[in-house]
């Protein structure tokens, strides 16, 4: 290979020794692994304030933190910023206050590890946990794909033209090859998945704790160190901000880029946290309470430094005029910089920060949907003390094995539209919040309350996930299925709350001994607030 | 729980996390496109500032919020469930 070859492969050397340090990282965070299942499934309930909050923000940030937000303020202005972001700092630090610290108590005085777990207990229930199980995992699954897909289709973006003799490309829907020399998809979802698969089975959550953090510094330092440069080239903030004002006015404000009642109902989507599986169980790792303060109050700052930026480099590529190939708004942050920076270091880098947002929340999934198949499904129905802890380790290491084939699998089958469904897990998990909200703060919740609300829940996500898909496959923009103007997570939201609350009140109420078990929490904290 | 016997402050800063949600929603800036500083969109100044002060009045609620016994609550050794958990 001549020196110029191994020159213009400099992006894939950046990834590939970024890919060696989380590798590293793994090797080390598994030397400290202890050998038990608590310390596999919740890290021995150890990690401390920086931790959670950088494991914790990597696994809520995905990649379109850096990626989509630059898009969809190129598509519609600086109100995408109002529309995800603000309401996020806002809702996701309540629900850490409100839900994530209380469940955390609950999760270390009674040992839980899973969701289930403590929504078995807290209805009286196994059914409950059966009913709750698949449609946990059928909502983060495509979360896991869109990441395996998207780290595929950043990583062929990168390497296009650098082997033209070993990949010859892919036909393209209009019969056209492209991706001519890329690194293709499977190839590179291989590598990503073998590499999450490697620190997440030597060090379980606390491997994923670890890496997270590390990966939530790769992505905020190449974010912000992106615009600076695109700042830079464009002639400064000013004279960038300018060409907008002349090119694409419309951008700066919110009139014909979003709507006034999809801008309200946009604010139910963060609610999704609520009932994220894999976040519950990062909550489980906190050493103490405290633990969680940092993570309440720098979650919104944290959302702030990495959006702002990618806001700004989306509306100032709009006002350069930018074209993304196929109309792929995605491809802006990668086009700017290509285009502006021409340096094959910083292509690598961002593309690692790019990597690095998306590997954060696929660790957790992956962790969190094996511990789930170990303890929810195997241990409790073969009974916990039928295996040793070493075998409960073992159990959890091959349903992760299974899981990450699975999503790889999955991934090779190209399910069309897979981008689009994210904000169906979402509205799907935020619906899901009037359950847990209620489970944790309203003794009369009863379980046949909890039964309808999910099953209701499902019914009408299903009914417009289902017309969706009917208008989509008709040629619409399925980014704009809107219903009465507000995003369905209303109706679904609003359906299943009110299904509980009705449920609840004309069910025979729980009995007193569960009641009392789950409570005792709230007494402990009104009895405090009175002696203050 | 008893909410008369709550401190103010209490009161005072969950209703500030309540005016915030509501500012969130700021249809009066729709169609404004001034450029702040000379750079900075004013509907995405206003919304950073949003983040500011959510990161300020979430300290202010770990400050006067705080539920100090959800510790002990969760350190307090009670029978777990039958079959224990890890």
């Amino acid at each position: 290979m001549t020196l110029a070859a191994i020159s213009e492969l400099t992006p894939l050397w950046v990834i590939i020794g970024y890919l060696g340090l989380l590798i590293g990282l793994g090797v080390v965070s598994g030397r400290l692994f202890r050998g038990t299942s608590s310390d596999y499934f919740v890290a021995t309930r150890s990690i401390g304030p920086f931790l959670l909050l950088m494991s914790v923000f990597g696994t809520t940030m995905t990649a379109f933190a850096l990626v989509g937000s630059t898009g969809k303020a190129f598509d519609r202005g600086v109100g995408v910023y109002g529309l995800m972001a603000s309401s996020s700092g806002i809702v996701h630090s309540l629900i850490f206050f409100l839900i994530g610290m209380k469940l955390w108590a609950i999760g270390k005085r009674y040992g839980y590890v899973t969701q289930i777990q403590y929504f078995r207990d807290r209805f009286d229930s196994n059914g409950l946990g059966y009913l709750l199980f698949p449609i946990l995992v059928a909502l983060v699954i495509p979360y896991l794909l869109i990441g395996v897909i998207g780290a595929g289709t950043v990583l062929e973006g990168v390497t296009q033209g650098m082997f033209p003799d070993v990949f010859e490309g892919r036909m393209n829907p209009a019969g056209k090859m492209i991706m001519v020399g890329a690194v293709p998809r499977w190839l590179s979802g291989l590598v990503i998945c073998a590499v999450v698969l490697f620190y997440i089975s030597g060090g379980g959550l606390r491997g994923a704790a670890w890496a997270n953090a590390f990966q939530t510094i790769v992505f905020m330092t190449m974010g912000v160190v992106a615009f600076w440069l695109i700042s830079n080239r464009l002639g400064g903030l000013e004279a960038a901000s300018r060409a907008v004002q002349e090119n694409a006015r419309d951008h700066l404000g919110r009139d014909g880029m979003i709507t006034k009642p999809q801008f309200l109902s946009y604010m139910l989507v963060p609610f999704s946290v609520g009932m994220f599986p894999h976040l519950f169980q990062h909550w489980l790792t906190a050493r103490s309470a405290k633990t969680f303060r940092l993570s309440i109050v720098a979650h919104p700052i944290f959302i702030m430094i990495v959006w702002v930026p990618c806001i700004l480099i989306g509306i100032w590529a709009a006002g350069q005029g930018i074209t993304p190939p196929g109309g792929n708004s995605n491809a802006v942050l990668a086009l700017m910089v290509n285009k502006l920076i021409h340096n094959d270091i910083f292509t690598g880098l961002l593309t690692a920060g790019i990597l690095a947002a998306i590997m954060s929340s696929l660790d957790s999934q992956f962790v969190c949907l094996g511990t789930m198949f170990t303890h929810d499904i195997v241990l409790h129905s073969a009974g916990e003390d039928r295996f040793t802890d070493r075998q409960k380790v073992l159990i959890g290491r091959g349903f992760i094995v299974a899981i990450v084939a699975i999503t790889y699998g999955l991934s090779l089958l190209d399910p069309p539209n897979i981008f689009d469904l994210a904000v169906w897990c979402f509205s799907g998990f935020a619906s899901l919040f009037p359950l847990v909200f209620c489970a944790v703060y309203w003794r009369r919740t009863t379980k046949v309350g909890a039964f309808s609300s999910i099953l209701v829940m499902v019914g009408v996500w299903l009914y417009f996930f289902l017309d969706w898909l009917e208008q989509s496959s008709a040629g619409h923009d399925p980014e704009e299925y809107l219903v009465g103007g507000v995003m369905p997570v209303v109706f679904i939201f609003a359906a299943s709350a009110v299904t509980l609350f009705v449920v609840s009140l004309v069910t025979k109420a729980p009995r007193q001994q569960v009641v009392d078990r789950f409570f005792a929490v709230h007494e402990a904290a009104s009895l405090q607030e009175e002696s203050r | 729980m008893s909410g008369s016997r709550r401190p103010t402050a209490w009161w005072v800063v969950w209703s500030l996390v309540a005016v915030l949600a509501i500012l969130r929603n700021d249809l009066w800036n729709w169609s404004d496109d001034t450029l702040l500083f000379g750079f900075l969109p004013l509907g995405l100044a206003y919304h950073a500032g949003i983040s500011i002060a959510a990161g300020l009045l979430w300290a202010a609620v770990v400050r006067f919020a705080w539920p100090a016994e959800l510790e002990a609550w969760a350190e307090d050794e009670q029978p777990h469930r039958s079959g224990g958990r890890s």
